[in-house]
Protein backbone atom coordinates (compact mmCIF):
# COMPACT_ATOMS: atom_id res chain seq x y z
CA UNK A 1 0.00 0.00 0.00
CA UNK A 2 2.13 3.24 -1.23
CA UNK A 3 0.08 5.55 -3.04
CA UNK A 4 -3.56 6.58 -1.97
CA UNK A 5 -5.22 8.66 -3.72
CA UNK A 6 -8.83 10.48 -1.43
CA UNK A 7 -11.95 12.36 -3.78
CA UNK A 8 -13.19 15.36 -1.78
CA UNK A 9 -15.67 17.80 -3.11
CA UNK A 10 -16.77 20.72 -1.09
CA UNK A 11 -20.60 21.29 -0.78
CA UNK A 12 -22.96 23.19 0.89
CA UNK A 13 -23.83 22.69 4.34
CA UNK A 14 -27.22 20.70 4.91
CA UNK A 15 -28.68 23.11 6.78
CA UNK A 16 -28.60 25.35 3.84
CA UNK A 17 -31.32 26.70 2.59
CA UNK A 18 -30.96 26.17 -1.23
CA UNK A 19 -32.54 28.93 -3.80
CA UNK A 20 -32.37 28.51 -7.57
CA UNK A 21 -30.58 31.00 -9.98
CA UNK A 22 -33.22 33.49 -11.19
CA UNK A 23 -32.15 32.04 -14.95
CA UNK A 24 -32.13 28.33 -13.59
CA UNK A 25 -28.76 27.85 -14.49
CA UNK A 26 -28.12 26.23 -10.95
CA UNK A 27 -28.25 27.23 -7.49
CA UNK A 28 -27.16 30.59 -5.76
CA UNK A 29 -23.76 29.86 -4.49
CA UNK A 30 -22.85 33.15 -2.71
CA UNK A 31 -23.25 33.20 1.12
CA UNK A 32 -23.40 29.98 1.44
CA UNK A 33 -21.53 27.85 4.15
CA UNK A 34 -18.99 25.04 2.93
CA UNK A 35 -18.51 22.17 3.98
CA UNK A 36 -16.35 18.87 3.30
CA UNK A 37 -18.69 16.43 1.39
CA UNK A 38 -19.65 14.69 4.45
CA UNK A 39 -18.82 10.97 3.11
CA UNK A 40 -15.51 12.70 1.52
CA UNK A 41 -14.92 12.82 5.89
CA UNK A 42 -14.98 9.03 5.86
CA UNK A 43 -12.48 8.59 3.19
CA UNK A 44 -10.05 11.04 4.12
CA UNK A 45 -9.95 9.17 8.20
CA UNK A 46 -10.06 5.81 6.22
CA UNK A 47 -6.81 7.00 4.38
CA UNK A 48 -5.09 8.19 7.49
CA UNK A 49 -5.95 4.89 9.69
CA UNK A 50 -4.30 3.13 6.78
CA UNK A 51 -1.08 5.48 6.54
CA UNK A 52 -0.32 5.19 10.36
CA UNK A 53 -0.76 1.50 9.43
CA UNK A 54 2.19 2.08 6.23
CA UNK A 55 3.91 4.51 7.38
CA UNK A 56 5.85 4.99 4.18
CA UNK A 57 2.08 5.03 1.94
CA UNK A 58 1.45 8.84 0.34
CA UNK A 59 -1.92 10.27 0.86
CA UNK A 60 -3.38 12.44 -2.37
CA UNK A 61 -6.14 14.57 -2.18
CA UNK A 62 -8.43 15.42 -5.30
CA UNK A 63 -11.12 18.08 -5.56
CA UNK A 64 -12.44 19.17 -9.35
CA UNK A 65 -13.93 22.53 -8.10
CA UNK A 66 -13.82 26.18 -8.41
CA UNK A 67 -10.54 27.74 -7.01
CA UNK A 68 -12.32 30.01 -4.10
CA UNK A 69 -13.63 28.28 -1.24
CA UNK A 70 -11.21 25.63 -1.48
CA UNK A 71 -10.70 25.05 2.05
CA UNK A 72 -11.42 21.54 2.39
CA UNK A 73 -8.82 20.65 0.37
CA UNK A 74 -6.28 21.97 3.21
CA UNK A 75 -8.59 20.43 5.72
CA UNK A 76 -7.86 17.06 4.64
CA UNK A 77 -4.01 17.96 4.62
CA UNK A 78 -4.61 19.68 8.25
CA UNK A 79 -5.99 16.08 9.33
CA UNK A 80 -3.02 14.06 7.51
CA UNK A 81 -3.38 14.18 4.30
CA UNK A 82 0.24 14.52 2.46
CA UNK A 83 -0.71 16.84 -0.90
CA UNK A 84 -3.49 18.19 -2.69
CA UNK A 85 -4.60 18.20 -6.67
CA UNK A 86 -7.03 20.63 -7.49
CA UNK A 87 -8.73 20.73 -10.74
CA UNK A 88 -10.21 24.07 -11.86
CA UNK A 89 -13.49 23.80 -12.99
CA UNK A 90 -16.50 26.67 -13.23
CA UNK A 91 -19.92 25.95 -12.34
CA UNK A 92 -21.53 22.70 -12.50
CA UNK A 93 -20.16 20.12 -14.38
CA UNK A 94 -21.62 16.71 -15.07
CA UNK A 95 -20.59 13.33 -13.27
CA UNK A 96 -18.66 12.05 -16.44
CA UNK A 97 -16.25 15.28 -16.87
CA UNK A 98 -15.46 15.14 -13.52
CA UNK A 99 -14.49 11.24 -13.51
CA UNK A 100 -12.38 12.28 -16.40
CA UNK A 101 -10.46 14.77 -15.10
CA UNK A 102 -10.06 12.70 -11.57
CA UNK A 103 -8.33 10.16 -13.76
CA UNK A 104 -6.33 12.93 -15.43
CA UNK A 105 -5.34 14.10 -12.16
CA UNK A 106 -4.16 10.98 -10.74
CA UNK A 107 -1.77 9.91 -14.08
CA UNK A 108 -0.46 13.45 -14.35
CA UNK A 109 0.77 13.00 -9.97
CA UNK A 110 3.37 10.16 -11.86
CA UNK A 111 1.86 8.12 -8.85
CA UNK A 112 0.61 4.90 -9.52
CA UNK A 113 -2.63 4.02 -7.42
CA UNK A 114 -3.02 1.53 -4.94
CA UNK A 115 -6.18 2.59 -3.17
CA UNK A 116 -8.35 5.47 -4.48
CA UNK A 117 -11.16 6.34 -1.57
CA UNK A 118 -14.07 8.85 -1.23
CA UNK A 119 -17.17 9.25 -0.23
CA UNK A 120 -20.28 7.39 -1.65
CA UNK A 121 -21.78 10.56 -2.66
CA UNK A 122 -21.78 13.80 -2.73
CA UNK A 123 -24.99 15.57 -0.84
CA UNK A 124 -25.17 18.53 -3.96
CA UNK A 125 -25.77 17.05 -7.19
CA UNK A 126 -26.61 13.37 -5.40
CA UNK A 127 -25.51 11.16 -8.59
CA UNK A 128 -23.66 8.43 -7.13
CA UNK A 129 -21.44 8.44 -9.93
CA UNK A 130 -18.17 9.40 -9.62
CA UNK A 131 -16.23 6.51 -7.77
CA UNK A 132 -17.86 3.76 -10.07
CA UNK A 133 -17.18 5.99 -13.14
CA UNK A 134 -14.20 6.59 -12.60
CA UNK A 135 -13.05 2.25 -11.96
CA UNK A 136 -14.61 1.91 -14.87
CA UNK A 137 -12.50 4.58 -16.64
CA UNK A 138 -9.57 3.14 -15.01
CA UNK A 139 -10.57 -0.62 -15.49
CA UNK A 140 -10.31 -0.62 -12.06
CA UNK A 141 -12.78 -2.84 -9.42
CA UNK A 142 -15.12 -0.86 -7.21
CA UNK A 143 -16.92 -1.44 -4.00
CA UNK A 144 -19.24 1.58 -2.99
CA UNK A 145 -21.26 1.70 0.36
CA UNK A 146 -18.58 0.32 2.27
CA UNK A 147 -19.56 0.24 5.98
CA UNK A 148 -16.35 -1.76 6.89
CA UNK A 149 -12.84 -1.70 5.95
CA UNK A 150 -9.35 -4.20 6.80
CA UNK A 151 -6.12 -4.37 4.75
CA UNK A 152 -3.84 -6.98 5.12
CA UNK A 153 -0.76 -6.65 3.00
CA UNK A 154 -2.21 -6.27 -0.56
CA UNK A 155 -5.94 -7.75 0.37
CA UNK A 156 -8.80 -5.45 0.70
CA UNK A 157 -11.88 -7.09 3.09
CA UNK A 158 -14.61 -4.69 3.00
CA UNK A 159 -18.12 -4.29 4.23
CA UNK A 160 -20.88 -2.82 1.69
CA UNK A 161 -24.32 -1.70 3.02
CA UNK A 162 -27.38 -2.91 0.52
CA UNK A 163 -30.72 -3.05 0.64
CA UNK A 164 -32.78 -3.74 3.94
CA UNK A 165 -29.44 -3.41 5.94
CA UNK A 166 -27.69 -6.38 4.88
CA UNK A 167 -24.13 -6.99 4.48
CA UNK A 168 -21.79 -8.15 1.27
CA UNK A 169 -18.30 -9.17 2.03
CA UNK A 170 -15.63 -8.57 -0.49
CA UNK A 171 -12.21 -9.49 -0.82
CA UNK A 172 -9.75 -8.56 -2.80
CA UNK A 173 -6.41 -7.40 -4.41
CA UNK A 174 -5.61 -3.64 -4.28
CA UNK A 175 -5.32 -1.63 -6.72
CA UNK A 176 -9.45 -0.85 -5.98
CA UNK A 177 -11.50 2.22 -6.10
CA UNK A 178 -13.76 2.45 -2.52
CA UNK A 179 -16.77 4.56 -1.73
CA UNK A 180 -17.39 5.29 1.96
CA UNK A 181 -20.09 5.83 4.05
CA UNK A 182 -21.35 6.69 7.63
CA UNK A 183 -20.53 4.39 10.03
CA UNK A 184 -17.09 3.47 8.49
CA UNK A 185 -14.99 5.15 11.00
CA UNK A 186 -14.65 8.04 13.45
CA UNK A 187 -13.32 11.05 11.50
CA UNK A 188 -10.62 13.43 13.26
CA UNK A 189 -10.63 16.90 13.77
CA UNK A 190 -7.55 18.72 12.26
CA UNK A 191 -5.07 19.32 15.02
CA UNK A 192 -3.60 23.01 15.27
CA UNK A 193 -0.14 22.06 14.26
CA UNK A 194 -2.00 19.77 11.37
CA UNK A 195 -3.43 23.74 10.45
CA UNK A 196 0.18 25.01 10.03
CA UNK A 197 1.72 22.28 8.49
CA UNK A 198 -1.21 21.75 6.34
CA UNK A 199 -0.19 25.33 4.69
CA UNK A 200 2.98 24.04 3.34
CA UNK A 201 1.83 20.95 2.10
CA UNK A 202 2.16 20.97 -1.89
CA UNK A 203 -0.97 21.68 -3.69
CA UNK A 204 -1.17 21.21 -7.78
CA UNK A 205 -3.02 23.14 -9.64
CA UNK A 206 -4.61 22.15 -13.42
CA UNK A 207 -6.97 23.25 -15.80
CA UNK A 208 -9.62 20.96 -16.98
CA UNK A 209 -7.64 21.19 -20.52
CA UNK A 210 -4.62 19.90 -18.59
CA UNK A 211 -6.12 16.78 -17.54
CA UNK A 212 -7.58 16.03 -20.95
CA UNK A 213 -10.88 16.99 -20.50
CA UNK A 214 -13.15 18.63 -23.50
CA UNK A 215 -16.64 20.38 -23.53
CA UNK A 216 -17.64 16.96 -25.49
CA UNK A 217 -16.50 14.87 -22.29
CA UNK A 218 -19.85 16.67 -20.95
CA UNK A 219 -22.79 13.83 -21.48
CA UNK A 220 -26.09 14.89 -18.99
CA UNK A 221 -26.87 18.67 -19.14
CA UNK A 222 -28.40 20.04 -16.14
CA UNK A 223 -30.85 23.07 -16.54
CA UNK A 224 -33.99 25.16 -15.36
CA UNK A 225 -32.91 24.59 -11.20
CA UNK A 226 -36.53 25.66 -9.70
CA UNK A 227 -37.96 25.12 -5.95
CA UNK A 228 -40.27 21.68 -5.77
CA UNK A 229 -44.10 22.90 -5.89
CA UNK A 230 -44.95 23.40 -2.27
CA UNK A 231 -47.53 21.59 -0.68
CA UNK A 232 -51.19 23.07 0.40
CA UNK A 233 -51.32 23.55 3.68
CA UNK A 234 -52.39 19.90 5.69
CA UNK A 235 -54.69 19.33 8.24
CA UNK A 236 -53.64 19.66 12.36
CA UNK A 237 -55.27 18.15 15.14
CA UNK A 238 -54.89 19.19 18.64
CA UNK A 239 -54.07 15.68 20.49
CA UNK A 240 -52.68 17.01 23.78
CA UNK A 241 -55.64 16.44 25.90
CA UNK A 242 -55.52 12.58 26.91
CA UNK A 243 -58.96 12.26 26.92
CA UNK A 244 -59.59 13.37 23.11
CA UNK A 245 -56.45 11.96 21.57
CA UNK A 246 -58.33 8.46 20.81
CA UNK A 247 -61.14 9.92 19.00
CA UNK A 248 -58.57 12.37 16.87
CA UNK A 249 -56.46 9.45 16.05
CA UNK A 250 -59.30 7.34 14.85
CA UNK A 251 -60.12 10.65 12.78
CA UNK A 252 -56.97 10.55 10.85
CA UNK A 253 -56.55 7.02 10.60
CA UNK A 254 -60.30 7.49 8.86
CA UNK A 255 -59.11 10.02 6.81
CA UNK A 256 -55.89 7.99 5.56
CA UNK A 257 -58.03 5.19 4.41
CA UNK A 258 -61.47 7.47 3.03
CA UNK A 259 -59.55 10.99 1.61
CA UNK A 260 -55.77 10.22 0.91
CA UNK A 261 -56.83 6.62 0.32
CA UNK A 262 -53.34 5.59 1.07
CA UNK A 263 -54.26 2.59 3.95
CA UNK B 1 -40.63 5.56 -31.70
CA UNK B 2 -37.58 5.12 -29.50
CA UNK B 3 -35.76 1.69 -28.80
CA UNK B 4 -35.67 1.23 -25.26
CA UNK B 5 -33.92 -1.72 -22.96
CA UNK B 6 -35.36 -1.94 -19.38
CA UNK B 7 -32.76 -3.87 -16.66
CA UNK B 8 -34.51 -5.29 -14.49
CA UNK B 9 -34.23 -6.80 -10.91
CA UNK B 10 -36.60 -9.77 -9.70
CA UNK B 11 -38.29 -9.11 -5.98
CA UNK B 12 -38.46 -12.53 -3.52
CA UNK B 13 -41.61 -13.81 -5.88
CA UNK B 14 -39.54 -13.71 -8.91
CA UNK B 15 -41.31 -10.92 -10.22
CA UNK B 16 -39.88 -7.95 -11.74
CA UNK B 17 -39.26 -5.51 -9.15
CA UNK B 18 -42.18 -2.89 -9.08
CA UNK B 19 -39.80 0.15 -10.15
CA UNK B 20 -39.72 -2.07 -13.89
CA UNK B 21 -43.55 -1.95 -14.10
CA UNK B 22 -43.48 1.89 -13.31
CA UNK B 23 -40.75 2.84 -16.24
CA UNK B 24 -42.26 0.61 -18.93
CA UNK B 25 -45.85 2.64 -18.19
CA UNK B 26 -43.92 6.15 -18.38
CA UNK B 27 -42.68 4.35 -21.92
CA UNK B 28 -45.68 3.40 -23.35
CA UNK B 29 -45.84 3.54 -27.44
CA UNK B 30 -41.86 2.76 -28.15
CA UNK B 31 -40.38 -0.40 -28.39
CA UNK B 32 -39.14 -2.10 -25.32
CA UNK B 33 -37.19 -4.62 -24.26
CA UNK B 34 -36.27 -6.04 -20.71
CA UNK B 35 -33.43 -7.58 -19.56
CA UNK B 36 -32.45 -9.94 -16.38
CA UNK B 37 -28.93 -10.32 -15.63
CA UNK B 38 -28.52 -13.92 -14.34
CA UNK B 39 -31.61 -15.01 -13.14
CA UNK B 40 -34.80 -14.32 -15.18
CA UNK B 41 -38.29 -13.82 -14.17
CA UNK B 42 -41.43 -16.30 -13.50
CA UNK B 43 -43.96 -16.94 -15.77
CA UNK B 44 -46.66 -14.35 -14.03
CA UNK B 45 -43.89 -12.21 -14.28
CA UNK B 46 -43.28 -12.37 -17.80
CA UNK B 47 -46.94 -12.36 -18.61
CA UNK B 48 -47.24 -8.83 -16.55
CA UNK B 49 -44.16 -7.38 -18.30
CA UNK B 50 -46.15 -8.12 -21.40
CA UNK B 51 -49.27 -6.81 -20.90
CA UNK B 52 -47.14 -3.65 -20.12
CA UNK B 53 -45.78 -3.66 -23.43
CA UNK B 54 -42.44 -5.64 -23.17
CA UNK B 55 -41.60 -6.89 -26.44
CA UNK B 56 -38.27 -9.47 -26.06
CA UNK B 57 -37.30 -10.50 -22.50
CA UNK B 58 -33.98 -11.02 -22.02
CA UNK B 59 -31.72 -13.32 -19.85
CA UNK B 60 -28.39 -12.32 -19.29
CA UNK B 61 -26.29 -15.52 -19.23
CA UNK B 62 -22.87 -16.26 -18.02
CA UNK B 63 -21.47 -18.42 -15.41
CA UNK B 64 -19.88 -15.00 -13.82
CA UNK B 65 -23.36 -13.66 -12.87
CA UNK B 66 -24.70 -16.09 -10.39
CA UNK B 67 -24.25 -13.67 -7.81
CA UNK B 68 -23.96 -9.66 -8.45
CA UNK B 69 -20.88 -7.64 -9.15
CA UNK B 70 -20.10 -4.28 -10.39
CA UNK B 71 -18.20 -5.54 -13.19
CA UNK B 72 -20.20 -8.50 -13.97
CA UNK B 73 -23.63 -6.66 -14.76
CA UNK B 74 -21.97 -4.04 -15.98
CA UNK B 75 -20.04 -6.46 -18.58
CA UNK B 76 -23.42 -8.06 -19.35
CA UNK B 77 -25.38 -5.06 -19.96
CA UNK B 78 -22.85 -3.53 -21.93
CA UNK B 79 -22.94 -6.61 -24.62
CA UNK B 80 -26.60 -6.70 -25.42
CA UNK B 81 -26.42 -2.58 -25.15
CA UNK B 82 -24.23 -2.68 -28.22
CA UNK B 83 -25.55 -5.81 -30.10
CA UNK B 84 -29.10 -4.13 -29.23
CA UNK B 85 -28.87 -0.82 -30.67
CA UNK B 86 -30.83 0.83 -28.16
CA UNK B 87 -31.47 4.06 -27.78
CA UNK B 88 -31.96 4.15 -23.74
CA UNK B 89 -31.35 1.55 -21.45
CA UNK B 90 -33.29 2.24 -17.90
CA UNK B 91 -33.10 0.60 -14.57
CA UNK B 92 -34.18 0.96 -10.91
CA UNK B 93 -32.02 3.44 -8.57
CA UNK B 94 -31.80 0.32 -6.23
CA UNK B 95 -28.61 -0.96 -4.48
CA UNK B 96 -27.33 -2.58 -7.59
CA UNK B 97 -28.67 -0.27 -10.25
CA UNK B 98 -26.92 2.46 -8.12
CA UNK B 99 -23.61 0.35 -7.95
CA UNK B 100 -23.29 -0.49 -11.86
CA UNK B 101 -24.96 1.74 -13.80
CA UNK B 102 -22.09 4.49 -13.46
CA UNK B 103 -19.38 1.65 -14.46
CA UNK B 104 -21.30 0.82 -17.47
CA UNK B 105 -21.59 4.83 -18.31
CA UNK B 106 -17.28 4.53 -18.46
CA UNK B 107 -17.33 1.23 -20.69
CA UNK B 108 -20.06 3.06 -23.04
CA UNK B 109 -18.57 6.30 -22.89
CA UNK B 110 -21.97 7.71 -22.76
CA UNK B 111 -24.08 9.38 -20.20
CA UNK B 112 -25.89 8.43 -16.94
CA UNK B 113 -29.18 10.31 -15.60
CA UNK B 114 -29.29 9.12 -12.00
CA UNK B 115 -32.27 8.57 -9.57
CA UNK B 116 -34.61 10.52 -11.83
CA UNK B 117 -38.16 11.13 -10.89
CA UNK B 118 -40.04 11.91 -13.47
CA UNK B 119 -39.44 12.48 -17.59
CA UNK B 120 -41.39 12.89 -20.48
CA UNK B 121 -40.81 12.28 -24.37
CA UNK B 122 -41.33 14.55 -26.92
CA UNK B 123 -41.28 12.19 -30.28
CA UNK B 124 -37.79 10.25 -29.27
CA UNK B 125 -36.01 12.60 -27.40
CA UNK B 126 -35.94 12.13 -23.30
CA UNK B 127 -36.37 14.91 -20.62
CA UNK B 128 -35.95 13.87 -17.55
CA UNK B 129 -36.28 16.10 -14.07
CA UNK B 130 -34.47 15.10 -11.06
CA UNK B 131 -33.66 16.24 -7.51
CA UNK B 132 -30.51 18.01 -5.83
CA UNK B 133 -29.70 18.09 -2.84
CA UNK B 134 -31.87 15.71 -1.39
CA UNK B 135 -35.28 16.97 -3.14
CA UNK B 136 -34.23 20.99 -2.08
CA UNK B 137 -34.63 21.68 -5.70
CA UNK B 138 -35.21 19.84 -8.81
CA UNK B 139 -33.31 20.21 -11.90
CA UNK B 140 -34.22 19.38 -15.73
CA UNK B 141 -31.64 17.34 -17.31
CA UNK B 142 -30.71 16.36 -20.80
CA UNK B 143 -28.74 13.80 -22.56
CA UNK B 144 -25.49 14.76 -24.63
CA UNK B 145 -24.37 12.91 -27.32
CA UNK B 146 -24.57 9.87 -29.15
CA UNK B 147 -26.41 6.99 -26.84
CA UNK B 148 -27.50 4.85 -25.80
CA UNK B 149 -28.32 7.07 -23.05
CA UNK B 150 -28.57 5.58 -19.62
CA UNK B 151 -30.99 6.34 -16.95
CA UNK B 152 -31.94 5.02 -12.98
CA UNK B 153 -35.78 5.94 -11.85
CA UNK B 154 -36.22 6.20 -8.37
CA UNK B 155 -38.54 3.41 -6.87
CA UNK B 156 -42.29 4.83 -6.23
CA UNK B 157 -41.46 8.26 -7.94
CA UNK B 158 -43.11 7.96 -11.46
CA UNK B 159 -45.98 6.02 -9.83
CA UNK B 160 -47.49 2.46 -11.21
CA UNK B 161 -49.43 2.64 -14.49
CA UNK B 162 -52.86 3.21 -14.24
CA UNK B 163 -53.58 0.89 -17.20
CA UNK B 164 -51.96 -1.83 -19.15
CA UNK B 165 -51.17 -1.46 -22.49
CA UNK B 166 -53.38 -1.36 -25.70
CA UNK B 167 -51.35 -3.59 -27.10
CA UNK B 168 -49.53 -6.20 -25.30
CA UNK B 169 -46.14 -6.81 -26.16
CA UNK B 170 -44.93 -10.27 -27.39
CA UNK B 171 -43.32 -11.36 -24.26
CA UNK B 172 -40.92 -13.17 -25.44
CA UNK B 173 -38.27 -14.99 -22.87
CA UNK B 174 -35.01 -16.19 -24.28
CA UNK B 175 -32.18 -16.88 -22.55
CA UNK B 176 -29.04 -14.76 -24.27
CA UNK B 177 -25.06 -15.88 -22.97
CA UNK B 178 -23.22 -12.85 -22.62
CA UNK B 179 -19.08 -12.95 -22.16
CA UNK B 180 -18.08 -11.50 -18.79
CA UNK B 181 -14.04 -11.77 -17.99
CA UNK B 182 -12.24 -11.84 -14.88
CA UNK B 183 -14.19 -10.22 -11.75
CA UNK B 184 -12.35 -8.66 -9.30
CA UNK B 185 -14.63 -7.04 -6.66
CA UNK B 186 -16.97 -10.50 -5.94
CA UNK B 187 -19.34 -10.56 -3.46
CA UNK B 188 -17.16 -13.90 -1.16
CA UNK B 189 -20.33 -14.52 1.40
CA UNK B 190 -23.51 -11.83 2.58
CA UNK B 191 -24.47 -11.16 6.00
CA UNK B 192 -28.39 -11.22 6.28
CA UNK B 193 -30.17 -8.30 7.88
CA UNK B 194 -32.44 -9.77 10.97
CA UNK B 195 -35.36 -7.45 9.07
CA UNK B 196 -36.67 -9.18 6.20
CA UNK B 197 -38.51 -5.73 5.50
CA UNK B 198 -38.59 -3.94 2.50
CA UNK B 199 -35.52 -1.82 1.77
CA UNK B 200 -36.87 2.41 3.07
CA UNK B 201 -35.60 2.94 -0.56
CA UNK B 202 -38.60 1.41 -1.98
CA UNK B 203 -40.92 1.21 0.79
CA UNK B 204 -44.26 1.86 0.22
CA UNK B 205 -45.09 3.02 3.85
CA UNK B 206 -42.72 4.24 6.23
CA UNK B 207 -42.66 4.92 10.15
CA UNK B 208 -39.91 7.11 11.09
CA UNK B 209 -38.88 7.83 14.97
CA UNK B 210 -36.87 11.16 15.81
CA UNK B 211 -35.19 11.97 19.02
CA UNK B 212 -38.18 12.07 21.15
CA UNK B 213 -37.87 8.36 20.79
CA UNK B 214 -35.74 8.46 23.98
CA UNK B 215 -33.52 5.63 23.13
CA UNK B 216 -33.54 2.39 20.97
CA UNK B 217 -35.89 0.44 22.80
CA UNK B 218 -38.68 2.48 22.40
CA UNK B 219 -38.64 1.90 18.48
CA UNK B 220 -40.04 -1.43 19.41
CA UNK B 221 -43.70 0.65 19.78
CA UNK B 222 -42.76 2.17 15.98
CA UNK B 223 -42.16 -1.65 14.83
CA UNK B 224 -45.78 -2.40 16.37
CA UNK B 225 -47.36 0.06 14.44
CA UNK B 226 -44.94 -1.13 11.56
CA UNK B 227 -45.65 -5.16 11.14
CA UNK B 228 -49.71 -3.62 11.24
CA UNK B 229 -49.41 -1.44 8.36
CA UNK B 230 -46.63 -3.46 6.63
CA UNK B 231 -43.88 -0.54 6.93
CA UNK B 232 -40.58 -0.21 7.31
CA UNK B 233 -39.09 1.34 9.93
CA UNK B 234 -36.66 4.36 9.90
CA UNK B 235 -35.15 6.92 11.54
CA UNK B 236 -33.74 11.06 11.44
CA UNK B 237 -30.24 12.34 11.96
CA UNK B 238 -31.11 13.37 15.62
CA UNK B 239 -32.00 9.56 16.15
CA UNK B 240 -28.64 8.01 14.86
CA UNK B 241 -26.50 10.62 15.99
CA UNK B 242 -28.05 9.30 19.47
CA UNK B 243 -27.48 6.06 19.22
CA UNK B 244 -31.43 4.72 18.81
CA UNK B 245 -31.44 3.31 15.62
CA UNK B 246 -28.27 2.49 13.19
CA UNK B 247 -27.12 4.34 10.44
CA UNK B 248 -28.73 2.49 7.57
CA UNK B 249 -32.49 3.50 9.12
CA UNK B 250 -31.40 7.10 8.44
CA UNK B 251 -33.63 9.35 6.42
CA UNK B 252 -32.53 12.48 4.98
CA UNK B 253 -29.77 14.21 3.28
CA UNK B 254 -27.18 12.26 4.81
CA UNK B 255 -28.82 9.47 4.69
CA UNK B 256 -31.85 7.84 2.49
CA UNK B 257 -34.34 9.71 0.27
CA UNK B 258 -38.02 8.15 0.27
CA UNK B 259 -40.65 7.94 -1.45
CA UNK B 260 -43.14 5.97 0.02
CA UNK B 261 -46.96 6.51 -0.05
CA UNK B 262 -47.48 7.46 3.21
CA UNK B 263 -45.08 8.90 5.59
CA UNK B 264 -45.24 8.71 9.70
CA UNK B 265 -43.18 10.93 11.56
CA UNK B 266 -43.33 9.98 15.61
CA UNK B 267 -40.96 12.84 17.43
CA UNK B 268 -39.32 14.36 14.40
CA UNK B 269 -38.98 18.16 14.37
CA UNK B 270 -38.38 17.94 10.56
CA UNK B 271 -34.75 20.08 10.28
CA UNK B 272 -34.11 21.37 6.45
CA UNK B 273 -32.18 18.20 6.00
CA UNK B 274 -34.67 15.58 6.83
CA UNK B 275 -37.91 17.24 5.57
CA UNK B 276 -35.25 16.93 1.99
CA UNK B 277 -34.99 13.16 2.54
CA UNK B 278 -38.69 12.59 2.68
CA UNK B 279 -41.03 15.18 0.97
CA UNK B 280 -41.67 13.38 -2.19
CA UNK B 281 -43.44 11.29 0.31
CA UNK B 282 -47.34 11.11 -1.27
CA UNK B 283 -48.98 11.50 2.23
CA UNK B 284 -46.94 12.89 5.14
CA UNK B 285 -48.57 11.68 8.98
CA UNK B 286 -46.45 13.98 11.80
CA UNK B 287 -47.24 13.12 15.43
CA UNK B 288 -44.86 15.68 17.90
CA UNK B 289 -45.75 17.23 20.87
CA UNK B 290 -44.65 20.34 19.89
CA UNK B 291 -47.17 22.44 17.70
CA UNK B 292 -44.61 25.18 16.02
CA UNK B 293 -42.42 22.40 15.24
CA UNK B 294 -41.25 22.09 11.24
CA UNK B 295 -42.51 18.86 10.37
CA UNK B 296 -46.10 20.21 10.33
CA UNK B 297 -45.99 22.55 7.37
CA UNK B 298 -44.83 19.30 5.59
CA UNK B 299 -47.49 17.16 7.05
CA UNK B 300 -51.10 16.39 5.90
CA UNK B 301 -52.64 15.29 8.65
CA UNK B 302 -50.50 16.81 11.71
CA UNK B 303 -51.03 15.15 15.75
CA UNK B 304 -49.98 17.30 18.11
CA UNK B 305 -49.69 15.34 20.70
CA UNK B 306 -47.53 12.68 22.69
CA UNK B 307 -45.83 9.85 19.96
CA UNK B 308 -45.79 7.66 23.65
CA UNK B 309 -49.48 8.05 23.54
CA UNK B 310 -50.57 8.67 19.74
CA UNK B 311 -48.79 5.51 18.46
CA UNK B 312 -50.28 2.66 20.47
CA UNK B 313 -53.86 3.97 19.20
CA UNK B 314 -52.61 4.48 15.65
CA UNK B 315 -51.53 0.50 16.28
CA UNK B 316 -55.08 -0.08 17.37
CA UNK B 317 -57.18 1.96 15.16
CA UNK B 318 -55.09 0.55 11.97
CA UNK B 319 -55.49 -3.22 13.18
CA UNK B 320 -58.89 -2.84 13.60
CA UNK B 321 -59.51 -0.68 10.29
CA UNK B 322 -57.53 -3.66 8.03
CA UNK B 323 -59.05 -6.55 10.66
CA UNK B 324 -55.77 -7.88 12.06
Amino acid sequence: MKNIFVLVKQVPDTETKIIPKADGSYVEVTNIKWIMNPYDEFAVEQSLLIKTAFPECNVTVVRVGTVSDNECLRTAMAMGADDAILVESEGLIDSFTTAKAIKGAIEKSGRTPDLILSGKQAIDDDALQVPQLLAGLMNLPSVSVVVGFEVAGNVVKLKREVEGGSIEIYELNAPLVVACNKGLNTPRYASLPGIMKAKKKPLAQYKLSDVGVSASDTKVKYHGFQLPPEKPAGKKFDAMDDAKAGAIVKDVVGLLRNEAKVI
Amino acid sequence: MAKILIVSELNQSSLPKSVTIEILGKCKGHQIDVAFVGAGPSEAGSKMLAEYGAQNILVLKSDKLSSYSCEGYSAAVKEVAKSGGYHYIFTGATAAGKDYFPRLSAELQTGLASDVTNFTWEGDKFFGTRPFFAGKCLAKVEMQGSGPHLISIRPNALGMPTEKAAAAGAGKVSDTAVNVSEVKALVKSIIKAASSKVDLTEANVIVSGGRAMKNAENFKILDELADVIGATVGASRAAVDSGFAPHAMQVGQTGKTVSPSLYIACGISGSIQHLAGMRTSKVIVAVNTDPEAPIFTRADYGIVGDLFKIVPILTKEFKALLGK
